[in-house]
């Protein structure tokens, strides 16, 4: 006989004839997507695009836009040594977040290769949740060997949106929440909306201001009414976005996605196909000065050698997508990179993209041209553009960080 | 008389594939089969009126895809369909279905422990990476680590730079990889016994060896390098079964101009003045040819059919010590319909793939223990499939065919095998399956079984090791079949082989009839007509 499983999953889950899950959100969601235009996150059932892309793309930069963020992986850790497993794991030092704060982290393997990245929730005294992109209770369990800490997955447990763009404020306001203005970027609110708990944490995808909703499944479709009872009165622009206007939004504000725009070393075959934080240009988030953390050794050694290549924001001129191009230094005609991710900017009028760039000897390329293929009526051409490195997000507007932020 | 240029004993996928490479380089070749059919080990038989069964090997994937595209095999009349997924069905009632898509297979995973979910994905890396190590030697000939010929400097040039692009760690990874049990090789990543179960399976398939016996890991790795459409580790029925590749080889061979002549046993190798010219056949005909090829296994070629006088002692010595224990069986079912199984959701569609019903390594051991004191598992783990679901070409509509390959199944029984413990072989599988579908039972036209008894007497294979030879380190690579012998030549002149006892190993792959091939048209100053790798960079 076997033993019963030690981490089952015992909520009930879809049969096999539905092969994405529905989200809390679903019967409302399926209300504002006609284009019935569905992807997997996570297995669940995700809207590419919704309606129309450019105008959910202008809801999060000029209106507020909403989207359904269930399908991220969570985790809660808790426990006396909550806070030890946290710092061994990511590789910045998480030893002063306070309680009511979040933050950014990346954490590595032993070769100090990034498995995922996310942000660390530090709901209450002690209390977390890690938000990652991939799946990572095996990881986390691994390295929790030898501590008293408890971690559960709670992906289905807990029923998200992201609630982005510049009226998000004056629309929650009015939607009913209470004690927002004082909340700062990156800060967290607990607090009930008719009569279910919520607790809304000021952060976001978009480099916009915005912020992220978080409810028991139960209380989801009681949140989405009340988020859209003032649009029905006539007061704002609300409007539903899928990942293809979020994917605009993320590369304009420079965030990186692990696995598009490098590939995590957990799933990495090939040598030299995963990347490290320096690799990834996130330096900021590695402390030496902390104890020890998984990846250190690794990342000491890699930060005494030159930089071999780097995660880059580009600008590329001209409007030809730069859609998997390769990249080359004009100066010795050498191939040196490829772009991942892109997205034409509507609000800068620009292509921009991430691109993974060979720096030789440590030096970075004075000259970079993307080769570009597009397609006019069927027939290829080739091209080729300039392109011009960006330290900075590509946009990102001071709106974000205002406190209180502007009530229209 | 006439004079082949190459004679080929036995005509399996491996021996028809060396032949029609051999041809297609403009030589003279003609395959010499002892049975009426082609195929050996890959063989379509209809034994029930209006059921073709895959009598032994059963599904595809390790066959190389670069002698598919060679030798024209889908003109040749090969289709293979993909399979979908697989289910171990479990005593309690429950089960576990690896679907294949892969929302839903994650999901199935996550209810028996939502941290397997997770480590399935550290899994399938690390299995990939192993894989493409291996994928780039399988159309390779193993080095001889002992020679100081440019050629093998070379080849081993290669090897190290192949395993120079694993970091340190992964190496010893690999080292432990090949040396480890499947079971304790899978506990580093599960921890849910169903989970465990069924992914263990694979590695048991064909050996004498255990779930945790040291060795059984490389086997999963042998079962999963294969690939349909590129997808590696995915396995297929071809259509009209596995008879099938066999004769698109045998088709394209005819193609190039080359012959088969079945129910031409050969006897012995004619051997001159330390050169192979030709064949005696068990009927006393004599057939000469420049080149001998044996598609047998190592016993058979060095053992049986060469004279030991032409046999260098040591050789005979290695080929009486080779390891081909029998360990398998087979039954064949025609099927008056589709079998319920109550413990599935309706309509699901985890029937069309691989059925397992063992649900824990400790029953797995238990197989082995049976096997071990000379009996077949009393609680046998089964490896069954029903093709007719996809395949209309193999039995009548709405009537199906079922192909379960058993493990374990002892070469000898106490008092030797009868056809009534044969029979017994076959009731006690039959009495497994009816445990989770009723109306089995009741379902049965007609039932072919096989234990090694009959694998031997009919297919040839020795002591009915499936594989020709055990997959374990000290017969892999350069020591397959022995240290010495790797490079598909004999010990006399003009004497080659090209059978699965020689690398990559067993299964229906065709790589060891490619590799001896473009060994022999080295030798002889042909054109090379022998794929390279499609490498996998
Ligand atoms: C029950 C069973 C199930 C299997 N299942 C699978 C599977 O699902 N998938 C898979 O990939 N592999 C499977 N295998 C393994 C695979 O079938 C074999 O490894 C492969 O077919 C061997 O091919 P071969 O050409 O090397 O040798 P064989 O197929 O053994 O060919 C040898 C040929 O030589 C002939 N012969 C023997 N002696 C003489 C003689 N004296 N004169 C003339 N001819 C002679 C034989 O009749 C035979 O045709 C299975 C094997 C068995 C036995």
């Amino acid at each position: 006989m076997s033993k019963p499983p030690p981490n089952a999953d015992l909520t009930p889950l879809p049969d096999y004839r539905q092969v994405l899950q529905p989200s809390p959100f679903h019967t409302r969601l399926v209300e504002h997507c006609p284009l019935q235009n569905w992807m997997s996150w996570n297995g669940y059932q995700t809207p590419r695009v919704c309606d129309v892309l450019a105008s959910e793309y202008f809801a999060i930069r000029s209106t507020c836009s909403v989207m359904d963020l269930t399908p991220m992986e969570k985790y809660r850790i808790a426990g006396p040594d909550a806070l030890k497993f946290l710092n061994r794991l990511v590789t910045r030092d998480v030893g002063d977040l306070k309680a009511g704060r979040v933050t950014y982290v990346v954490w590595c393997n032993d070769e100090g290769k990034v498995l995922d990245d996310g942000t660390l929730f530090h709901l209450r005294a002690g209390e977390y949740r890690l938000c990652a992109q991939h799946h990572q209770l095996d990881w986390l369990l691994l390295s929790s060997i030898g501590m008293d800490v408890s971690i559960q997955a709670e992906t289905h447990q807990v029923a998200a949106l992201s609630v982005q763009g510049p009226t998000s404020y004056a629309l929650l306001t009015a939607a009913g929440v209470v004690g927002l203005d004082q909340l700062k970027p990156f800060g967290i609110l607990h607090t009930r909306l008719r009569v279910f708990d919520l607790m809304i944490s000021r952060t976001g995808f978009t480099g916009d201001l915005g912020y992220e909703l978080w409810v028991e499944p139960a209380a989801a479709l009681s949140l989405w009414d009340a988020l859209f009872a003032p649009a029905q009165q006539g007061l704002f622009d609300v409007r539903v976005i899928g990942l293809s206007a979020l994917e605009m939004a993320r590369i304009e504000a420079g965030f990186i996605v692990p696995g598009d725009d490098f590939n995590t070393a957990e799933t990495t075959v090939r040598a030299d196909h995963d990347r490290s934080p320096f690799e990834l240009g996130l330096d900021w988030l590695v402390n030496f000065d902390k104890p020890h953390f998984t990846g250190k050794r690794a990342l000491l050694r890699e930060r005494a050698r030159p930089v071999m290549r780097r995660l880059v924001k580009l600008r590329v001129s001209g409007n030809k997508p730069p859609m998997d191009s390769f990249l080359y230094d004009a100066e010795h005609g050498r191939r040196i990179g490829t772009v991942k991710s892109q997205s034409w900017s509507p609000i800068l009028k620009s292509n921009v993209c991430l691109a993974d760039v060979g720096y030789s000897n440590g030096l970075v390329p004075s000259q970079i041209w993307a080769e570009i293929y597009y397609q006019k009526e069927l027939e290829w051409r080739a091209t080729w553009a300039e392109c011009f490195m960006s330290e900075k997000p590509f946009w990102a507007h001071p709106r974000r960080l205002k406190t209180p932020p502007r009530n229209f | 008389m006439k004079k082949h240029d190459v004679i080929v004993i036995g005509a399996g996928h491996n021996g028809l594939t060396n032949a029609a490479f051999l041809a297609k380089a403009g030589l003279d070749v003609v395959v010499l089969e002892k049975n009426s059919y082609v195929g050996g080990a890959t063989a379509s038989l209809e034994l029930h009126e209006g059921w073709i069964y895959s009598n032994c090997s059963y599904v595809c994937s390790l066959f190389r895809p670069e002698i598919y595209q060679a030798l024209d095999l889908g003109r040749h009349g090969l289709e293979v369909v993909p399979l979908q997924g697989s289910v171990s069905m479990m005593q309690n009632g429950d089960h576990f279905g690896s679907y294949h898509q892969p929302e839903i297979r994650r999901r199935e995973m996550m209810r028996h422990s939502k941290r397997d979910a997770d480590a399935a994905i550290r899994f399938d890396a690390d299995l990939m990476k192993w894989c493409r190590l291996i994928r780039a030697f399988l159309l390779r000939t193993p080095p001889d680590p002992a020679s100081f010929k440019i050629r093998d400097a070379m080849e081993f040039a290669y090897l190290l730079k192949r395993f120079h692009s694993l970091s340190e760690s992964q190496l010893y990874e690999f080292i432990r990889f090949f040396t480890m049990s499947i079971a304790e090789y899978l506990e580093q990543y599960f921890e849910s016994d169903i989970v465990l179960a069924h992914f263990s399976g694979g590695s048991i398939i064909g050996t004498g060896l255990g779930v945790y016996s040291p060795g059984t890991a490389y086997v999963l790795l042998h079962h999963a390098m294969g690939d349909i459409d590129g997808n590696v580790g995915s396995w297929g029925f071809a259509r009209g079964g596995m008879g099938s590749v066999s004769k698109a080889i045998a088709s394209s061979l005819r193609s190039y101009g080359g012959e088969v002549r079945t129910e031409a046993e050969v006897a012995t190798i004619n051997v001159a003045g330390g050169r192979a010219n030709g064949v005696m056949l068990a009927s006393g005909e004599q057939i000469s040819a420049k080149v001998v090829v044996s598609n047998l296994d190592a016993k058979r070629t060095f053992l049986q059919v060469m004279k030991p006088a032409d046999v260098p002692d040591k050789l005979l010595h290695r080929a009486r010590n080779f390891k081909m224990r029998g360990s398998s069986g087979k039954v064949n079912i025609a099927l008056d319909g589709m079998p319920d199984f109550p413990g599935l959701p309706s309509g699901s569609p985890l029937t069309l793939g691989h059925m397992h019903f063992t649900d824990s390594l400790e029953r797995l051991e238990r197989a082995y223990d049976d096997w071990k004191d000379c009996r077949w598992s009393a609680d046998p783990y089964v490896d069954m499939v029903i093709p007719t679901q996809y395949d209309p070409s193999m039995a009548p509509p709405g009537k199906h065919m079922m192909s379960i390959f058993v493990q374990y199944c002892p070469v000898e029984v106490e008092g030797g095998w009868t056809d009534a413990e044969r029979d017994a072989f076959g009731a006690s599988v039959i009495d497994q399956i009816s445990d989770y579908s009723p109306n089995f039972k009741d379902l049965l036209l007609h039932t072919e079984i096989r234990t090694p008894r009959e694998l031997e007497a009919e297919v040839g294979l020795t002591e009915g090791n499936i594989f020709q030879g055990e997959l374990t380190l000290d017969q892999l690579m350069f020591n397959r079949p022995f240290p010495g012998y790797a490079q598909y030549r004999g010990p006399v002149k003009n004497m080659y082989m090209c059978s699965s006892s020689n690398h990559p190993g067993g299964g229906v792959m065709g790589a060891p009839g490619a590799n001896s091939a473009r060994e022999i048209l080295r030798d002889l100053g042909r054109k090379d007509t022998t794929p390279e790798d499609f490498e996998d960079d």
